[in-house]
């Protein structure tokens, strides 16, 4: 078993994916954490393996290779660190793989408890199976018989304010407690209450016996006006572990690796965009977007407010086939360099949820691959804005908000060929607005690091200020109603050294301006036909930008991105956008 | 790398879990050989609930109403019983709506399981039960090939192995099916219409074998009551050799067709088992290996995928593949002798 977190210990970090575990290693040079190494591997959490263990080891016996530190022995991994180098002090954890939670949320009102238990939902890897409210008009045997079908893994309950009505959210345990009694014990669901406080006890005495575990958290809805999810959020991550560790066989020696705490990869990832959005908290909210097989994950912070969607429906593995319940496949194919035809693409969707962690190893594999990513990002987001809080200003009702910055992850975002095609489908997908920095997260950090937090507050930090992340640049997405090739822009990037670089930018168009990693400079912007460049519309501005892999970025194609509806005009823009971030 | 086996094989001892739903009895006993249709446990079902209210319809409130229930857990009632009678001159009582069982009191209230139905689980494939697993089912040993699918239908049957692929990538269409196939386990290449599921349904077959399936069809395919099993995926993929190969040379011989539905977190995987008498028995399946040199191998995933092909070099390293993206990598050389660049990641060890 580790010895605890002391500042100045090594940690290894492991993020067991759907598709991919990855492990970095971090350690203390020269007086401050980096990060070592890192290696990947696939999963092995799915068959013929069915032991998540199994992929974990690999894994670290890749990052041994690496780094020549030995860090596993016959008896697992070595701890705390020897004097021979050997080993680790610290071990840390996140889990995203596994199938997709069935959950059932119980509550009162409809606009109420109800809606807030489905957005707790939302904040973890599960698909809501059933939703019973004071407005459900099924009987109870009926919700009973439901139960019995559906078989959820999790129920969330929520209902009455704190101190208020209890013989209502009574009423509503009846069936689950019912359903829960005549369930084999293994099939029992986990449940979490988070209503009315001074029921805990008579739920103890409805539904302790017949739960696999009973969870309590403070009311996510305290008052009628009040909501607080963060608490019950906390206590569904680790329900979460409960349930994936009678599901996934190995994961019980991970967890003991790590001390009992495996998060959810998405509950890491949103503590990290809540740290960061108040720790660097400025006049723009933070934004933090992840896909990989599991879902797509969508954490943005807005300094002491914070919201979290994980959407499985939009993960690129075994689920890619519902993706089609929120498209089409024409939708999909508007964004592929190359014409590929609808049957093609549907049967790419159907053969990759087969074999969720293939890579495309062909050009026309690669570009439906990232056409997908597109999509099922730009629908991610979409779906995520409608919870940012109502008082974030947007340039346009149906845009997002200006972020500083957007940190991008995951496997299908990390593994792109080229930066610039990591950029262009992030600019495609996330349509951000205003003056931003888009971040690559190619290691996959950031939910490991919200995982490392919790017992070293200094290692985060330091690995963020260490130059792990990748920055693309600083992307200015114009918002403008104009014609194609009408100018939108000017821009003039003034270097540290006196020159100078401008670019008049056209709707439509891209441009980039060069500025290096960790170089800054001078960029004015002046707009023209009313477009807004990040300062309002027909606002000009000059502002300190920071460099990156393509330096700035003048996205000039207008918010949201319209693309034509002629096939053949289509490929051409998307290829001229590729040929322009260097494709 | 570890590479996950897709299993081909012409003779293996094959060993399947065989449990109920739910907790029920077993009927088949340790040694005892089996046929698929023989049934070696079976559990009763409550499809549907009742809550009977018992205080609400007397007025009075839960624990007084639990004085006046007159059944007990675990008693069979009759529809029209009286369950409850009230107090006074002129006393409400409360009827059991449909026959059925009482499963919970308390609380002022009685719940009822109605319309109980009987599972029973057959045995699915010949075989010795070498274990017993209590009150679920059992663990069966058989011999024979097997081949294994990336899609089902939920279904399962037998019958004799008829072949109408006269090539891996046929297309199977609704004229090719008449009346001389009823009752046969069909190995076809692949299908493209509605039609041709619904004809083999009206013979009926006893299942389907096919390379592929267009991804619209899918949802009629589940529909069907005769199992249906994907070789190779979704589209107008062929057969893959290996699998073509050995089910056409088996052909005439009885073959269970178990296309369960894949699921990647347990073992339900869809498959064909020719059951095969042997003299001694043969080893059992591998379900993971290493990638080397010289393994069989079939490609998941395009350029080439689906085809059947060698290992001829490992790349060290990281490769950039013609997709941009690098990766562990190998050369593999296809039975057409074509040579083509492979991430390890898209490939399975057919063994």
């Amino acid at each position: 078993m580790p010895t605890s977190l002391v500042q100045g210990d090594s940690l290894l970090a492991v993020n067991i994916g759907a598709a991919t575990t990855r492990a970095v290693l971090f350690d203390v040079v020269e007086g401050e954490y980096r990060l070592l190494a890192s290696a990947s591997s696939p999963s092995t959490v799915g068959a013929p393996f069915q032991d998540v263990g199994e992929g974990v080891r690999n894994t670290i016996h890749d990052l041994q290779s690496v780094t020549g530190r030995t860090l596993l022995n016959a008896n697992g991994l070595i701890t705390p660190s020897q004097p021979d180098g050997s080993g680790v002090d610290a071990f840390v954890s996140t889990l995203s793989a596994g199938p997709v939670l069935k959950t059932a949320v119980v509550g009162l009102l409809d606009e109420v408890s109800l809606e807030s238990a489905l957005r707790l939902a939302e904040m973890t890897y599960s698909r809501v199976v059933d939703s019973v409210g004071l407005n459900n008009h099924r009987k109870a045997d009926q919700q009973i018989d439901t139960l019995l079908r559906l078989q959820p893994d999790v129920v969330i309950i929520t209902g009455g304010a704190d101190g208020g009505a209890s013989r209502s959210v009574n009423k509503m345990l009846e069936p689950v407690g019912l359903a829960g009694y005549l369930l084999p014990p293994e099939k029992r669901p986990a449940v979490l209450f988070a209503g009315n406080q001074k029921l805990d006890d008579e739920v103890k005495g409805l539904l302790g016996n017949v739960t696999s575990s009973l969870d309590f958290s403070p009311n996510v809805r305290p008052s009628l006006e009040t909501e607080d999810l963060e608490p019950a959020a906390r206590e569904l991550a680790h329900m979460y572990l409960g349930v994936r560790r009678r599901q996934l066989k190995g994961l019980d020696v991970i967890a003991n690796w790590a001390n009992g705490e495996v998060l959810p990869t998405a509950y890491a990832q949103d503590r990290m965009v809540r740290f960061l959005s108040q720790i660097y908290a400025g006049s723009k909210g933070l934004l933090s977007v992840d896909i990989g097989a599991s879902a797509a994950v969508i954490a943005a912070g807005f300094g002491q407010r914070s919201t979290l969607g994980v959407y499985p429906q939009f993960g690129l593995g075994e689920n890619l086939p519902s993706l089609l319940q929120y498209t089409t496949l024409e939708d999909i194919l508007r964004w592929s360099s190359l014409d590929i035809s609808t049957g093609l693409l549907r049967d790419y969707i159907y053969q990759k949820a087969l074999y969720p962690s293939t890579i495309p190893a062909t050009k026309e594999d690669q570009a439906i691959s990232q056409a997908v990513t597109r999509q099922a990002l730009y629908l991610a987001v979409q779906t995520a804005r409608r919870n940012f809080p109502r008082s974030v200003r947007v340039p346009r009702p149906g845009l997002l908000p200006s972020f500083e910055p957007i940190l991008a992850g995951g496997g299908a975002l990390g593994d792109a060929p080229t930066d610039g095609q990591s950029l262009l489908l992030l600019l495609d997908a996330i349509q951000p607005t205003g003056l931003t920095t888009l971040i690559l997260d190619k290691n996959d950090l950031l939910p490991l690091l919200g995982a490392a937090a919790a017992r070293n507050s200094i290692l985060p930090v330091q690995i963020l200020e260490s130059g792990a992340f990748q920055s693309l640049g600083t992307v200015v997405s114009i918002t403008a109603s104009a014609s194609y090739g009408t100018l939108v822009a000017r821009v003039r990037l003034t270097y540290d050294d006196g020159h100078e670089a401008q670019a008049d930018v056209k709707y439509g168009s891209l441009e980039l301006l060069p500025l290096g990693n960790n170089q800054s400079a001078k960029l004015t912007l002046r707009p023209s036909h009313g477009a807004d460049v990040g300062f309002g519309p027909g606002r000009s501005g000059a502002v300190r930008v920071s460099g990156g892999a393509l330096g700035v970025v003048i996205d000039g194609r207008g918010r949201p991105l319209v693309l034509p509806d002629d096939p053949v005009r289509r490929h051409e823009l998307v290829k001229k956008w590729l040929w322009s971030v260097g494709d | 790398m570890l590479a996950p086996v897709n299993h081909i094989l012409a003779l293996t001892t094959i060993l399947r879990e065989r449990v109920l739903p739910i907790n029920g009895k077993v009927i088949a006993r340790l040694n005892q050989k089996v046929s698929p249709m023989d049934v070696i446990a079976e559990a009763s079902l409550a499809r549907e609930h009742v809550l009977l209210d018992v205080g609400r319809v007397l007025n009075l409130a839960p624990n007084a109403a639990d004085s006046l229930i007159l059944c007990k857990v675990g008693e069979r009632v009759l529809a029209g019983s009286v369950i409850a009678t009230g107090r006074g001159w002129m006393p409400k009582t409360v009827k059991v709506p449909r026959d059925g069982k009482v499963v919970v009191t308390g609380g002022g209230q009685v719940l009822i399981e109605v319309g109980e139905s009987r599972i029973e689980l057959r045995a699915g494939i010949p075989g010795n039960v070498v274990q017993i697993i209590p009150e679920r089912g059992v663990v069966i040993q058989t011999t024979g090939a097997l081949v294994q699918g990336v899609w089902g239908n939920g279904r399962v049957d037998t019958g004799l192995l008829t072949n109408l692929a006269e090539q891996p990538d046929s297309v199977l269409t609704a004229g090719r099916l008449d009346v001389s196939l009823r009752g046969s386990v069909i190995i076809a290449g692949q299908c493209k219409d509605v039609d041709t599921l619904q004809a083999a349904a009206e013979l009926p077959v006893r299942g389907l074998i096919l390379a592929s399936l267009f991804p619209s069809l899918l949802s009629v395919a589940r529909e069907m009551r005769y199992p249906i099993m994907l070789t190779d995926g979704f589209g107008s993929m062929p057969m893959n050799s290996a699998a073509y190969r050995l089910l056409t040379t088996n052909v005439k011989r009885e073959a269970i067709i178990k296309a369960e539905n894949l699921d990647r977190y347990s073992e339900a995987r869809p498959e064909v088992i020719i059951p095969l008498p042997v003299s001694s028995e043969p080893d059992p399946p591998q379900e993971v290996t290493q990638f080397a040199a010289g393994l069989t191998v079939r490609l998941r995933r395009p350029p080439a995928a689906g085809m059947i092909g060698t290992v001829s070099t490992l790349h060290p390293g990281l490769t950039t593949l013609p997709s941009g993206l690098r990766a562990p990598a190998a050369d593999i050389k296809l039975e057409n002798g074509e040579q083509v660049l492979i991430p390890l990641i898209n490939l399975e060890v057919v063994g």
